[in-house]
């Protein structure tokens, strides 16, 4: 979407509401709050023409403190309430802002759908692999044998994977980012925006009251190297602190090879998110530490029609088949008769 | 009962009414045979009025009594407003349907039953250890037995049909026979037959349109009836009618409201019987701007409107008990983020899935108090088929005018049944005024939950530069919006929503009595009992009883008068489809040790059931 030069030019500021953030001290969510404020000035989509609308969990909170319209509804159903309102005015920009029980457990259903319709919105999915909002219960996303309050000698579910659901739904677009990673998540906010259809991003979120450290591995400065994979859309997959480890596909597997000794970059595998087939990117979110550095970027961004935008023609091809409806008309069509 | 010898070779019988009912296996096309009926009957100038009643399975096993479809249907030269009690004509197309409907016909009445299906198996099925046809059992009524499978057989014979295909048409074959005895014109379902089939298969359109002239023939031609029987058209008011079905009078309504206000009509639905129609019927007419969203669930449906309506839509959701059950939640979130829009529901059979085909009133306190926490919102019900036109319309305007969900109730009944509505002047209509703020604020801050003096707060919609706000689930602050947890605030935001909705009364138009305005009995009654209950009071009062009736329409709040109404007479009836839902919200109301009639069948109420209890209070 081109800028409109006569815009006032927004800062980050101007994004943010007069309300208190109340998040715990340290936690991710600020972060990602942030990367939000800087990223929503350079789109060139006014601040009342975009909503942020989310459900239930500490993620949920986020409409609040941001200066757009929003609405904070209720436990799992803000992709629901974005598919009302995105297709009934698809001239706004909807964000919906979820977590990882939010979005996978109670709301599943709903995330699911929305996706497979490629509603044009963005969705952000905070997985910090627990529930914060009600003080530290496993979530779907927490992993086996995780010790909670609701779970005293382990979880025994095998957890969810929400870029394997999102690209099981069919997305569109689907990345993942990490909260300390900022720059990065700030690229990767901008690229969902940009992105027409559903944007589906999952961004890990560190829970420092209930689950502190959970992606410690992954953002850690001595490890993250070795335990995370930048995607780049037609480059390699080479990760390591010397970028001397890359993923080759061995069969239908990936595997992880030490460049050199024979080996070479074009041995590797190469990253395509405009496939149009899904089964690249699905097996990129099945790659998960410690067996495999854990990609993240965009996993695939393909074009696909839009719920909304579909919608909205079918409206204008009716009225240009029928004409604009008339109710008189509508009233009197079919058998009638008169009396007196 | 006239009985004139007219052009025709046998007598013309006058009727000033006749109720006739098809019944038969739910593949035999009984509800498609009864709206002909229906349609042609209008169209002769009837008042009329229709019961479908059909199983919730699809196709239950052929020739059980699970699976039996009906179709009744009143039509009169007077004014009706039920489909009949009793049906002075029954048509049975196999025993299964002559077993499970022949309670209902009046001894002497006409009795039609389609031979052909009376074998062993048949008969089992149905459960009759001997042949009705031949045992006597049957002497009550007038009975013509017709072999109508090989008779439609002969009919179609050379249209190119295979044999099932070929006893399809047997319900046509029904439908001329009954035409004839009725003296009804074919010409309207041979329109139907010509644009249903007559393109896509003009073979089958022949094949039915054969074997309409040949059960038309039948009556005509055999000596097996020795009269016909004619009813006269009814004194409507002057006008133009058509026949219409709640479910398409809903529909209607819907969308007239919309034009009404300017809104865009956009409706979140999750398919359910009995309200899955108002979706089908909704979903024909994007060229109006209406825009359907089927959703995943019953709760998306519901969420899906929320967000509709925080963009300006006019935004509904429609569905029936169950599904009502799974919005609760997020109506509590319309009520709480106070956003205009409707919630429509068509009454079914409960608890859980219930009787999901047949209709009950047992939702009314689901829809005042379903909601957790304190989550008043205004309740109205429609009466008749075609009132559901004019009832949407004021749930709407009530919505809008004082930003509130509104939850309309309908039922099975007068969801499927229909009667002749008098086609409206939309250019009479007056606006549903909707406003919006626009961005001047003057500077001020913007306050969502500023109010008016009907505590109705401002429909700000995204996309107006200078009034971005937040709105949710959590309670508010009044006036700025803002999440609040203190106490003092907390029951003043419960007592102004509650205050807001007892606001409406005075919206509202006083209620009224037909009848004596003070006396012995009050009858009470809202919702799709209302025919039943107009007919039964008038019978009584024909016959010199003193009982008044009173119609709620407005059930959440009530009229402001009603206490005061009801004081006025010494006992009150409340005949209802539940347990006494309306009668314990008026004896806590106002005190009134009001009576039920109860009556939890799955069906309506028949006319004589409320005279009989009316009598017995008058004594």
């Amino acid at each position: 979407m081109p800028t409109d030069l006569k815009l006032p030019v927004l800062s980050a500021n101007d994004f943010a509401s007069d309300q208190d953030v109340r998040w715990c001290p340290g936690c991710g969510d600020y972060s990602i709050l942030a990367q939000m404020k800087k990223v929503l000035p350079t789109l060139g989509i006014p601040r009342e023409k975009t909503v942020f609308i989310s459900g239930i969990g500490c993620s949920s909170r986020f409409p609040y403190y941001m200066n757009t319209y929003g609405i904070h509804s209720i436990h799992g159903r803000a992709p629901a309430v974005a598919t009302g309102l995105k297709s009934s005015r698809p001239d706004l920009s909807v964000w919906v802002i979820t977590g990882d029980g939010d979005g996978l457990s109670i709301g599943g259903n709903h995330l699911m759908h929305c996706i497979r319709r490629n509603l044009d919105i963005n969705i952000v999915l905070f997985n910090n692999r627990i529930y914060g909002l009600t003080k530290g219960q496993y979530s779907p996303t927490s992993p086996v044998g995780k010790v909670t309050k609701s779970t005293p000698m382990g979880a025994i579910d095998n957890p969810l994977a929400p870029l394997c659901i999102a690209i099981g739904c069919e997305s569109t677009f689907v990345a993942r980012s990490i909260d300390t990673h900022i720059k990065h998540l700030g690229t990767v906010l901008k690229r969902a925006a940009e992105h027409r259809g559903t944007s589906f991003v999952e961004v890990y979120q560190n829970c420092n009251v209930f689950n502190d450290g959970a992606f410690d591995y992954a953002t850690d400065r001595d490890t993250k190297a070795e335990t995370t994979l930048e995607l780049e859309h037609g480059k390699p997959l080479i990760f390591g602190k010397n970028r001397d480890k890359g993923i080759r596909l061995n069969g239908t597997h990936p595997e992880i090879v030490e460049l050199g000794k024979g080996i070479s970059e074009d041995d590797l595998l190469f990253h395509d998110e405009k496939a149009q087939e899904p089964t690249l990117a699905y097996l990129l979110s099945r790659m998960r530490y410690p067996e495999f550095p854990e990609p993240i970027g965009v996993f695939r961004e393909v074009d696909r029609p839009k719920y909304d935008e579909v919608l909205n023609a079918q409206i204008v091809e009716a009225k240009k088949a029928k004409g604009e409806g008339d109710l008189q008309k509508l009233y009197n069509a079919g058998d009638t008769w008169t009396v007196g | 009962m006239a009985t004139i010898t007219a052009g025709s070779h046998k007598p013309i019988v006058e009727l000033e009414s006749a109720t006739v009912r098809f019944c038969g296996d739910s593949g035999d096309g009984m509800q498609l045979a009864g709206t002909q009926l229906t349609n042609t009957s209008a169209l002769a100038g009837n008042d009329i009025a229709t019961f479908p009643d059909f199983p919730a399975e699809i196709r239950a096993p052929r020739g059980t009594k699970a699976g039996v479809s009906g179709f009744q249907i009143h039509f009169a030269s007077k004014d009706i407003f039920t489909p009949g009690d009793r049906v002075e004509a029954l048509v049975a197309m196999n025993p299964a349907a002559l077993i499970t409907n022949l309670s209902d016909l009046v001894p002497g009445g006409i009795l039609v039953v389609n031979t052909d299906a009376f074998d062993e198996k048949g008969m089992k099925q149905a459960g009759y250890e001997s042949n009705p046809l031949e045992d006597g059992s049957l002497s009550a009524y007038q009975l013509f037995q017709i072999d109508m499978t090989r008779l439609t057989r002969l009919a179609v014979e050379g249209c190119g049909l295979g044999q099932k295909e070929s006893d399809r048409c047997r319900n046509f074959y029904a439908m001329g026979l009954v035409f004839w005895l009725y003296d009804r014109s074919l010409e309207p379902t041979l329109r139907y037959i010509d644009a249903k089939f007559g393109k896509k298969s003009p073979a089958v359109a022949e094949a039915n349109r054969r074997a309409l002239h040949a059960g038309y023939n039948y009556g005509e031609t055999t000596e097996a009836f020795a009269a016909q029987y004619r009813v006269h058209k009814a004194e409507l008011p002057p006008g133009t009618y058509r026949n219409l079905t709640g479910n398409e009078a809903t529909a209607y309504g819907l969308m007239t409201a919309a034009k009404r206000s300017g809104c865009e009509l956009f409706l979140g639905s999750y398919p359910i019987t009995p309200a899955s129609d108002i979706l089908h019927e909704l979903s024909r007419h994007k060229n109006f701007g209406v825009r359907t969203f089927q959703a995943e669930d019953e709760i998306a449906a519901m969420t899906s409107v929320v967000g509709a309506a925080f963009g300006g839509a006019m935004a509904i959701t429609t569905s029936s008990g169950p599904g009502i059950a799974l919005k609760q939640e997020a109506m509590g979130l319309a009520v709480m983020t106070e956003l205009p829009l409707l919630i429509i529901n068509v009454q079914r059979g409960g608890p859980s899935t219930g009787l999901p085909t047949k209709t009950e009133q047992a939702d009314l306190l689901q829809a005042l108090y379903g909601r957790n926490g304190e989550c008043p919102m205004p309740v109205i019900a429609a009466r008749s088929p075609a009132d559901c036109f004019d009832v949407m319309q004021e749930a709407w305007r009530i919505a809008v005018r004082f930003m509130t969900p509104v939850m309309v109730l309908t039922d099975g009944y007068i969801a499927n049944g229909s009667e002749p509505w008098r086609i409206p002047d939309f250019k009479a209509m007056p606006p549903i005024v909707v406003t919006h703020p626009d961005a001047s604020t003057n500077g001020h801050e913007f306050h969502p939950y500023a109010r008016n003096e009907r505590l109705a707060r401002p429909w700000a919609l995204p996309g107006t530069p200078g009034l971005m706000h937040r709105i949710g689930g959590l309670e508010k602050q009044d006036v700025t919006g803002n999440v609040n947890y203190e106490p003092e605030n907390h029951q003043h935001m419960v007592n102004t929503r509650a205050r807001k909705v007892a606001l409406v009364a005075n919206d509202i138009p006083l209620q009224e009595v037909s009848g004596p305005q003070r006396g012995k009995l009050l009858v009470v009654s809202w919702g799709g009992t209302f025919g039943a209950c107009a007919t039964a009071v008038r019978d009584v009062q024909d016959a010199g009883g003193s009982v008044a009736h009173c119609h709620l329409r407005y059930l959440n709040p009530f009229p402001r008068n009603l206490g005061e109404l009801i004081g006025n007479y010494e006992k009150v009836l409340v005949p209802e489809l539940n347990r006494g839902q309306l009668r314990m919200l008026l004896r806590a109301e106002f005190l009134v040790d009001a009576v039920g009639l109860n009556k939890i069948k799955g069906k309506p109420f028949i006319v004589e059931e409320i005279v009989e209890e009316i009598q017995a209070m008058l004594e």
